[in-house]
């Protein structure tokens, strides 16, 4: 449907975008992710014929946007960064005058305007000077125009800007439903957003696209791994008894864990501290840095035999170990070459631990976007 | 075709809904009625074909004023509201919404001239005048108006604020003015040019003023609207490339 090759524009002498290529096909949705100044609006206002382009060749439908923008821009309906409304007109009003313009006769917009102030949720608002609106219904008014003449192309500039929670749900829930009959162009800031709503990916830096893919490809295309977080509640810790009787059977408990942990407690032997403090945590390990002996202090160390199984499992690069969650779980965050959750669970199961939660680590579109879009190396927290 | 009656009803209705056109219009008038008894009538007897001239001179001084004033905001407007995006993402060409603009301002501005006919039936009643100074003069107002509207739509491409652009239509009207002085000062060849672009009262304006239909003065005015709309749609244009 759009194919863009080594698209570039200029505004005086400084480059805002490019040269970039891609191809979006009929029904795909895809999201435009950068930060501020990467390029994704410049990118969007060309591909909706309202820049164009300093060089490259953009096309949507075949038709050339340099040589027929005419054309162009009856296929496509644009939702800019700021909605264009008039302040002073009703909704209905400025609706029938956006279809007019985009050529439809009155009788097309009286068919089509209760479609469309239906799909944007606006039925009870279609009276209503724009002026008096709510930020959310705008951006809905803004949206209503951008479909008003059904095109088959869609264009949505940062459509969540400003918006509260509840209405970037109904945002998103809009989205959707308009992906089910339009090819759809997002960009946003927001992550989950674009995760959630678009099968696509095109990352911007200073006005090249760095990366292309699925969420999932571009996490694990940009870290070469994939990231698993799984809560856990170690055999040891399970076996600890609860809280209160906790202080009374320190000593004991120690012991045992010190005989788990003989490695740890070897070390600690060489820099003189284990021996000094004669409590239970001196076997988990003081020699650790201040994060672990942290870990130390809510837990019995039963979590070192859990990072030792999973080390144990063929294609595990690392494990991290978190801080202790309730009821004896911990959080283990676990990079790897592939995706190794069966692996990994069934390791931690038949270790005698208990699996409590396992998924695909949260939050990696965000890492991948931060590494992506700073360009630096560094990311990962 | 089209496109300009759906953007010249557009903005014909902004006009007559929003305060600044009513604003302007009983400004205009008022000053005009001021003017018209302080200098146009005077103390002593006059001859009534020279009160309308006055008229018509005073009035035109103000009509050219209120082009810039009601064109400064055609374009500015739809930038600072983000509304140019809805006009350029249409079907719509560069020329068919400065044409659908120019022709709502140019509809009002019609209409606020149209209102001060009152003084010169005031001029009929008490003296004597012929109709057809009244329509040449009447004529050449809405033709000197449209020249003003034309230069304040293009200084509205130029610029972001509506007080820019008024600043610049009024330096640009206040250069062609003074293009004819200008050119008293200068030797031929570029007196000669100075001359016949000025936007001079006396000048291209004094053969409406007195009733003599020129079709010189009409070609004259139709030029500068013609020249400062194409610029204008140039500067849209070119805007899409910047």
């Amino acid at each position: 449907m759009i194919r863009v090759e080594n698209l570039s524009k200029f505004y005086g002498g400084k480059r805002a975008l490019g040269p970039v290529t891609f191809a979006i096909e009929v029904g795909e949705t895809v999201g435009f992710l950068g930060l501020n100044g990467a390029g994704k609006t410049t990118a969007l206002r060309v591909l909706a014929c309202d820049l164009l382009p300093s060089g490259g060749v953009v096309s949507v439908d075949g038709i050339d946007v340099v040589a027929n923008p005419h054309e162009v821009r009856k296929r496509i309906g644009f939702l800019p960064e700021f909605p264009p409304l008039y302040q002073d007109m009703v909704v209905c009003e400025y609706l029938t005058f956006a279809g007019r313009m985009r050529g439809m006769s009155s009788a097309e917009i009286r068919k089509r305007l209760p479609t469309v102030l239906a799909r944007t949720h606006l039925d009870d608002r279609a009276d209503d000077i724009i002026g008096h609106l709510s930020h959310g219904y705008r951006q809905r008014v803004g949206v209503a125009q951008a479909i008003i003449h059904d095109p088959s192309l869609l264009i949505l500039d940062e459509p969540t800007r400003g918006l509260d929670p509840v209405q970037i749900v109904e945002m998103r829930n809009m989205i959707n439903e308009l992906k089910q009959s339009h090819t759809i162009l997002i960009s946003s800031h927001i992550l989950t957003e674009i995760s959630q709503t678009c099968d696509h990916l095109l990352v911007l830096r200073e006005g090249e696209i760095v990366a292309s893919g699925s969420e999932e490809e571009l996490s694990a295309g940009l870290l070469e791994i994939n990231k698993i977080v799984m809560t856990v509640v170690a055999k040891a810790d399970a076996e600890r008894p609860a809280e209160g009787e906790a202080k009374g059977a320190e000593d004991g408990e120690a012991k045992g864990d010190a005989d788990g942990d003989a490695a740890e407690g070897e070390a600690e032997a060489e820099d003189g501290e284990a021996k000094g403090d004669d409590d239970g945590d001196a076997a988990d390990g003081e020699a650790e840095d201040d994060k672990d002996g942290e870990s130390e202090k809510d837990g019995t160390g039963g979590y070192k035999d859990v990072i030792a199984c999973l080390e144990a499992v063929d294609g595990v690069v690392s494990v991290e170990a978190g801080h202790e969650l309730h009821q004896r779980a911990r959080s283990y965050r676990i990079e790897c070459t592939h995706d190794l959750r069966p692996e990994v669970s069934r390791a931690v199961v038949e270790a005698g631990h208990s699996l409590l939660e396992l998924s695909h680590g949260h939050g990696e579109l965000e890492r991948t976007f931060v590494k992506l879009v700073r360009g630096d190396g560094d990311a990962s927290d | 075709m089209r496109a300009i009656s759906i953007i010249f009803t557009r903005e014909l209705s902004t006009y007559l809904r929003s305060l600044q056109g009513y604003v302007t219009a009983a400004l205009l008038l008022l000053v005009d009625g001021v003017l018209f008894q302080t200098y146009a009538l005077g103390d002593g007897a006059r001859l009534s074909a020279d009160v309308l001239q006055n008229f018509f001179l005073l009035t035109g001084v103000l009509v050219q004023v209120a082009g810039v004033l009601l064109a400064g905001r055609l374009l500015t407007e739809e930038r600072q509201q983000h509304t140019i995006v809805l006009l350029n993402t249409s079907p719509v060409r560069d020329y068919e919404i400065v044409l659908g603009k120019y022709l709502a301002a140019f509809v009002f501005l019609v209409g606020m001239i149209a209102l001060s006919v009152y003084m010169p039936l005031l001029i009929m009643v008490n003296g004597k005048v012929s109709v057809s100074q009244l329509l040449v003069g009447y004529l050449g107002l809405v033709l000197l108006g449209g020249s003003s509207l034309a230069i304040g739509i293009f200084a509205s491409t130029l610029v972001r604020q509506q007080f820019a652009a008024l600043m610049v239509g009024a330096v640009v009207n206040v250069l062609l003015v003074l293009l004819f002085p200008m050119a008293r000062r200068l030797d031929p060849p570029l007196q000669g040019v100075f001359e016949q672009l000025d936007l001079w009262w006396g000048h291209f304006f004094n053969g409406f003023m007195k009733g003599i239909f020129n079709l010189v003065d009409v070609v004259y005015y139709v030029a500068i609207i013609y020249f400062f709309l194409l610029l204008a749609t140039k500067t849209l244009e070119a805007k899409r490339w910047q």
